[in-house]
């Protein structure tokens, strides 16, 4: 998939789950005073900045793309700090190594998980002994993705932050009274001496309590004490979307400023081979026109005016000899790769495929297709070279800190000459993600060839269509032997990757003799993490194929789930759930079926029962989405609750309609007419029940996804007795017509 | 090739080609930027500004042809204070990135203008705009409950 994985944990000792932070030593909150606080305000620790009126700004190393994070983050640091939430205030931390997100690094390290970087040196590949809030400054993470900012960010940082900042607020007024810290307590943002009620508001006591040096473990608030966390309150981002005031990447404006549009080769990996400038050098506003290694770029006076001219230009490219590359012969490589034995094999348990001979033989083989991120900003980025030789750049990235190194790297610049504005994204789904910056590349490439002009470049939707890094297009065989009463002894599961084995496709059914194994398949097409990434296929496939067994077996979807989920409490009672809220059994009209899908990914246990109608000519009508999600509990319930809707919308869109085509080595699709989106009429209903527990708090933005599509292809079968294995289901016939004759 | 452009009640004469789209007059001329680019084909709806009252994708329209027209953005919208659909988006929590929320707060405003009660098909038929993180169980709430109060006889 393009990208470096790394494995931060080596070096941590595994349920060493301690919750504390290593804040910065006191000296460098000059320097974070330097970098992020306006007058009036100072840093008592990291990520919390207190003002003199009373205002308290938490500072997210993270990025603004839509999940609303900022509010649940905030919500952890306030409630520790025992603050007046009227006066809490989130803002995005500097693209500045003092911001580098420690506690991800601590959370990724601590759940063992695989965290990808572009940015990251390669001498740190490996264990380290290193601290994680240095090793993160190193790995430059600022990443927002993995679902990971409030059960990482919120749950290693901010919370820590707020109860160390609040023990230090208390140490100040202690210090004042000249009496013994254990008579005080805190409440709405004020410290109270019990014994005589006299009271300081944190605004007085922050300068003094910023001397203090934090606890790097101090007591965090039990359960039972929460007053912000688990509440569904406001998002803090949303006024400023509603009146056109935010400012994202592509609002970017600076003085004197020149647009850039792009055309990209055409085919991936080919490069320009000449283009005739005559066209566009009459053209009014047009300022130069910038031949890069496998693209040009105009630039003008206005968007428009570069947009037309690079339009007006006939470069050549070549095809780095994929030109014959279809999605044909990408699906022929797929299917010879599966079939030609050459599988490596990942891991197996039990007898693995020795069983398949235990019982009746069934084997499927499903796909997906090639997806496009398609954020509704399209990838853009403001570059300035200065003439002193120094680099600024404005754009909404996934990650602040990785982009600032990767735009010194383009440049060929040290890091302390580069300066990095992350700025709000208009969604992002993985798009922004280290790896996949292709618009930073060449925006950053645009400005250094043209030494003091600032430069936005923008992506035009059709540019961003085709130069996307795609969900990877994937084939997935099952082989399964299934015992006389139905249930399978033997679970089977061969598929094509274009990186490694993925655990994300073994199953959390009980099945005693389970075996894994990729076939590799190279493809010039670049591809990418899409929102839930591997999850995202597996999910597909392994929930079509357990609903294909459980109907050979004439039994139950749900009823044969919960036979291989016995000893699986929190995933049986999670499908249940949504089960039970769905319905389920209840007789419906001819024509309506309802499908089932569960799948656990970033923490979190997602269920869906959808329902769907198919009238007699095949069109599909998603009428509503039950879902039951199991996160341990939401720190944001609205939110989290927000972010289910979001994927099923988001799921809907890609299971339905969603493919990117492959014809002469080049992507098929341009805009959104050829990339077709589920619209507010075709919008089911959804409910989100939460099955809550004591479990760690899971990830929000990610888990939803995956169960929708075989929720949905489940469904469409209940409807009409035809299994959907290829996505998208746009191009399966299900006209009465088309399907199999109707079953007892 | 002067063009005069009434936008949000203020007159700008500006020298820009008739056909330079209204969208990037609208953000770039004007620096007025919660008008948003999204597709440049009228797919998407992330432009929708009123023009005369009516919900237009701005990217496509010349400026041209909307010289003697009055234009409102989603900064003119809410001037005098937010709108009853801008309230009913922040009381329904409807944006996520808020990229698209412009262009649709543009065009159920305008639209309920016109229709105040709409029926779900009519809403549906209407209200085309993509939003990428799916926020349209919401909107559609928001807009329901908007067109109740409308319904009701209740304030704007």
């Amino acid at each position: 998939m393009n990208r470096r994985k790394f494995l931060i944990g080596g070096a941590t000792a595994a349920g060493a789950l301690v919750v504390g932070y290593a804040f910065w030593p006191s000296r460098r909150l000059a320097r974070a005073d330097l970098l992020a606080a306006k007058s009036g305000e100072r840093f008592v620790a990291s990520w919390i900045k207190i003002a003199n009126d009373g205002t308290i700004t938490v500072v997210i190393p993270h990025c603004d793309m839509g999940s609303g994070i900022f509010t649940p983050l905030s919500q952890m640091a306030a409630d520790e700090l025992d603050a007046d939430w009227s006066r809490v205030r989130a803002e995005t931390a500097p693209a500045d190594p003092l911001f580098a997100n420690g506690p991800l690094a601590e959370g990724f390290a601590f759940e063992q998980v695989n965290i990808s970087a572009d940015s990251i040196p390669a001498f740190l590949e490996g264990p380290t002994a290193t601290s994680l809030r240095v090793l993160a400054e190193y790995m430059d993470v600022q990443t927002t993705g993995g679902s990971s900012a409030v059960r990482y960010t919120g749950v290693y940082g901010m919370r820590v932050a707020g109860a160390a900042v609040r023990e230090m607020l208390v140490k100040a007024a202690a210090a004042r009274m000249i009496a013994p810290v254990g008579e005080f307590r805190t409440e709405t943002s004020r410290v109270i001496h019990v014994p005589s009620g006299k009271s300081f508001g944190y605004g007085e006591l922050a300068a003094d309590a910023a001397q203090y040096s934090p606890s790097s473990h101090p007591k965090l608030k039990a359960k039972s004490e929460f007053k912000l966390i688990g509440k569904p309150i406001r998002r803090l981002d949303i006024p400023a979307k509603v009146d056109g005031s935010l400012r994202y990447g592509i609002d970017t404006q600076l003085p004197d400023m020149w647009y850039g549009a792009i055309r990209i080769s055409p085919v991936f990996g080919g490069k320009l081979v000449s283009v005739d400038e005559k066209p566009v050098a009459q053209l009014r506003g047009v300022k130069k026109v910038v031949q890069l290694d496998d693209a040009v770029v105009v630039l003008a006076d206005r968007f428009w005016r570069a947009r037309n001219a690079v339009d007006a230009l006939q470069p050549v490219f070549d095809n780095a000899g994929h030109g014959e590359v279809s999605s044909k012969t990408i699906r022929d490589a797929h299917l010879a790769a599966l079939n030609d034995g050459k599988i490596k094999k990942d891991s197996s348990t039990g007898a693995g495929a020795e069983a398949l001979k235990n019982g009746t033989l069934v084997e499927r083989v499903f796909n997906v297709p090639y997806l496009a991120h398609a954020p509704m900003e399209p990838p853009n980025a403001t570059a300035l070279f200065k003439n002193d030789g120094t680099l600024e750049v404005w754009a909404g990235t996934q990650d602040g800190l990785g982009s600032r190194a990767f735009c010194a790297k383009t440049a060929g610049l040290h890091l302390n000459k580069v300066t990095f504005h992350l700025l709000p994204s208009g969604g992002g789904f993985g798009r922004r993600l280290p790896g996949l910056w292709n618009f930073l590349a060449y925006a950053v490439k645009t400005a250094m060839a043209m030494p003091g002009m600032p430069v936005k470049l923008i992506f035009t939707r059709e540019q961003e269509m085709q130069h996307d890094y795609y969900r990877p297009n994937v084939t997935s065989r099952f082989r399964a032997a299934v015992h006389s009463d139905g249930m399978p002894v033997a679970w089977v599961n061969d598929y094509t990757t274009d990186e490694g084995p993925n655990p994300e496709a073994h199953i959390f059914y009980s099945v005693p003799n389970q075996a894994y194994g990729t076939a590799k398949v190279a493809v010039h097409v670049p591809t990418g993490p899409w929102r839930s990434v591997e999850a995202s296929w597996h999910g597909f496939f392994v929930e079509s194929f357990i609903d294909e067994l459980a109907h050979g077996a004439k039994r139950d979807p749900l009823d044969y789930r919960a036979a291989l989920l016995q000893d699986k409490p929190r995933h049986l009672a999670t499908l249940k759930l949504a089960a039970e809220k769905a319905g389920w059994g209840t007789p419906l009209p001819p024509g309506r079926g309802r499908g089932i899908a569960i799948v656990e990914c970033f923490g979190t246990i997602v269920a869906y029962v959808a329902e769907v109608e198919v009238n007699d000519a095949g069109v599909v009508k998603v009428q509503r989405f039950t879902s039951a999600a199991a996160c341990g509990m939401a720190v944001n319930p609205d939110g989290f609750k927000a972010q289910i809707e979001s994927a099923v919308i988001f799921g809907l869109s890609a299971a339905l309609y969603g493919e990117i085509t492959i014809d002469h080595g080049a992507v098929v699709q341009q805009n959104f007419p050829g990339y077709k989106m589920v619209l507010l009429g075709e919008s089911p209903a959804i409910e989100v029940h939460f099955h809550e527990s004591d479990a760690p708090v899971g990830g929000a933005g990610e888990p939803g996804v995956p169960p929708v599509a075989p929720a949905l292809t489940n469904a469409i079968f209940a409807a009409t007795g035809v299994r959907i294995r290829e996505l998208p289901v746009k191009n399966r016939a299900l006209a009465v017509s088309a399907r199999p004759p109707a079953r007892l | 090739m002067g063009i005069r452009l009434t936008v949000n009640g203020v007159v700008h004469d500006l020298d820009v080609e008739p056909d330079a789209p209204l969208l990037w007059v609208i953000r770039d001329e004007l620096n007025l930027t919660g008008t948003k680019f999204g597709c440049g084909i009228a797919a998407c709806g992330a432009c929708t500004v009123h023009v005369n009252g009516k919900a237009m994708r701005s990217c496509v329209v010349p400026v041209g042809s909307a010289a003697n027209a009055e234009i409102t953005t989603i900064e003119g919208l809410g001037a005098g204070g937010l709108n009853a659909v801008q309230q009913a988006w922040i009381d329904h929590q409807v944006p996520q990135c808020g990229y698209c929320q412009s262009g649709m707060i543009m065009a159920v405003s305008a639209f309920l203008a016109t229709n105040p009660s709409p029926t779900d098909g009519q809403l549906a038929a209407a209200i085309t705009n993509i939003c990428r993180c799916g926020t349209l169980p919401r909107i559609s709430a928001a807009v329901s409950e908007l067109a109740a109060r409308k319904g009701a006889g209740g304030p704007r």
